[in-house]
């Protein structure tokens, strides 16, 4: 009897880990996640285009290129550290497959746990901190400079975002169970965008995430025109191809990350689920709108632009969050 | 056809080298990007990094100065790629032929980096946008 329950307890666990890889490989994981960011990739290059009053590229572009990157050589410069510079792109890959896996997960089946906001800005910094590694791993001075632009903007936005999340904390405070103020099934009920103070914190966290995403006018770090592709110019073939695959997935990730702390969240079905798109697609558009009506800034003019207004916007927006909190005005 | 050439030709990434052009052929081909020609339609796009590229455009006659860049640049390029002249001045060497600041045809100094390399020719002085295009889908179709 014994060996029949520890064969039956080996056969449950061997499930549930076939269960659990399904869960990060296929279904909301990697394959789900890319193919919805190529997706949104082609509608980034599809909408920027049509504001240009362009014809713009057929559906299956971004497939194609990441396609013809597969097959393309992958050059090694003379200098670069083989290791890191091999690594940095599945570093940054495995850290968007985490937290876009996380986030799929804890929408989907509402398994959470207490303090999933703070993981996923960990999460959220690693694309970041991969670059990072991988242009400073290479020995090309424009990269250098690509490297260190990147470090500042990642030091800049990273101290608005996490103001912007504290007064969604701040705001949904009053409404959660007591010791679920940090968890994202909790915060996603409640749509904090629709007062003062979350509308602030919700522009303030757009612009973040258009820096995170490394689009302009805070494409600093990779500006083409001036330092030739920054912190990605020295990757070629298949190790480009992850970056871009990278880039497609924070593409979904990010703004469902939006939409989960500011707007309530996504439904699994019927209306619900609709309108938590309609949410997604609105947070898309908006970044490709910003993205197309901006000139590219330098390094000095987003720091001060984050820490300077941002900062005094989100330090406004948390008093008034906890005047609101404490006089439960909720439109505060 | 390998995928890698079917992906390759649906997808076509372009780095431009001024190996010593007048400007000419530089601004029509900055102009295939404008709403009128849009190569974007057919995937191709101009990137800033020659390690991204798949073709090369190079404009110009080639000077003594420039073709070190150029072959340099050509190394740079991972392979399979395709390197198109534009203009008469990168197809032969245009007016300049026999002048002292030009050690050979672009061509010439691109094969002998590599012998087998993937050349395409379109001439004109500039050549318009539309030949341009039709050079390219030539081009792309004879590989």
């Amino acid at each position: 009897m014994g060996a029949v329950f520890e064969g039956q307890g080996k056969g449950k666990t061997m499930i549930e880990a076939l269960n659990n890889l399904f869960w990060i490989l296929i279904f909301p994981g990697f394959l789900f996640t890319v193919a919805l960011g190529l997706v949104a990739s082609w509608i980034v290059r599809k909408v920027s285009a049509l504001v240009q009053w362009r014809v713009g590229p057929p559906l299956l572009q971004p497939l194609y290129d990441i396609m013809k990157l597969l097959g393309k050589e992958i050059l090694m410069p003379q200098d670069a550290q083989r290791t890191v510079f091999l690594a940095a792109p599945l570093v940054g890959l495995a850290g968007v497959l985490l937290l876009s896996t996380m986030l799929w997960r804890i929408t989907i089946a509402q398994t959470a746990f207490v303090g999933d906001i703070i993981v996923a800005i960990y999460l959220m910094v690693l694309p970041s901190l991969a670059l990072i590694l991988g242009s400073s791993a290479s020995a090309s001075p424009h990269a250098a400079v690509g490297t260190s632009r990147e470090m500042k903007l990642v030091l800049g936005y990273e101290l608005p975002l996490v103001l912007a999340f504290i007064v969604v904390i701040i705001k949904t405070a009053g409404f959660v169970g007591a010791g679920q103020q940090l968890s994202l099934v909790a915060i996603s009920q409640h749509a904090s965008a629709l007062s003062i103070s979350g509308m602030l914190a919700f522009l303030a966290a757009l612009l973040c995430i258009q820096a995170k995403l490394g689009f302009v006018p805070f494409d600093i770090a990779e500006s083409e025109t001036e330092i030739a592709s920054g912190v990605i110019m020295e990757y070629s073939g298949a190790l480009l191809a992850v970056w871009k695959v990278m880039q497609a997935m924070m593409l979904v990730a990010l703004p469902l990350f939006l939409v989960m702390v500011f707007m309530g969240g996504f439904g699994t079905a019927g209306w619900p689920l609709v309108w938590g798109i309609g949410k997604y697609v609105l947070v898309l558009v908006l970044v490709i709108l910003i993205k197309n009506t901006n000139p590219r800034m330098r390094i000095d003019q987003a720091m001060k632009f984050f820490w300077l207004y941002c900062g005094i916007a989100l330090v406004v927006a948390v008093i008034l969050a906890t005047i609101g909190n404490y006089y439960g005005i909720n439109w505060l | 056809m390998s995928w890698r050439m079917w992906s390759l030709k649906k997808s076509v990434w372009v780095f431009h080298v001024n190996a010593g052009a007048c400007n000419n052929c530089d601004i029509e081909i900055v102009n295939l990007l404008t709403p009128r020609y849009d190569v974007e339609r057919f995937g191709i796009k101009l990137v800033g990094s020659p390690r991204h590229a798949d073709a090369l455009l190079v404009t110009g006659v080639g000077t003594r100065q420039a073709v070190i860049r150029l072959r340099e640049v050509y190394r740079q390029v991972p392979k399979p790629c395709v390197v198109f002249l534009m203009g008469a001045c990168a197809c032969g060497t245009g007016i300049f032929e026999g002048a002292y600041h030009i050690p050979g045809a672009v061509d010439e100094v691109i094969r002998e980096v590599d012998p087998r390399a993937i050349i395409a020719y379109v001439p004109g002085c500039p050549p318009k946008p539309e030949a341009m295009i039709s050079g390219v889908v030539r081009a792309l179709s004879a590989i």
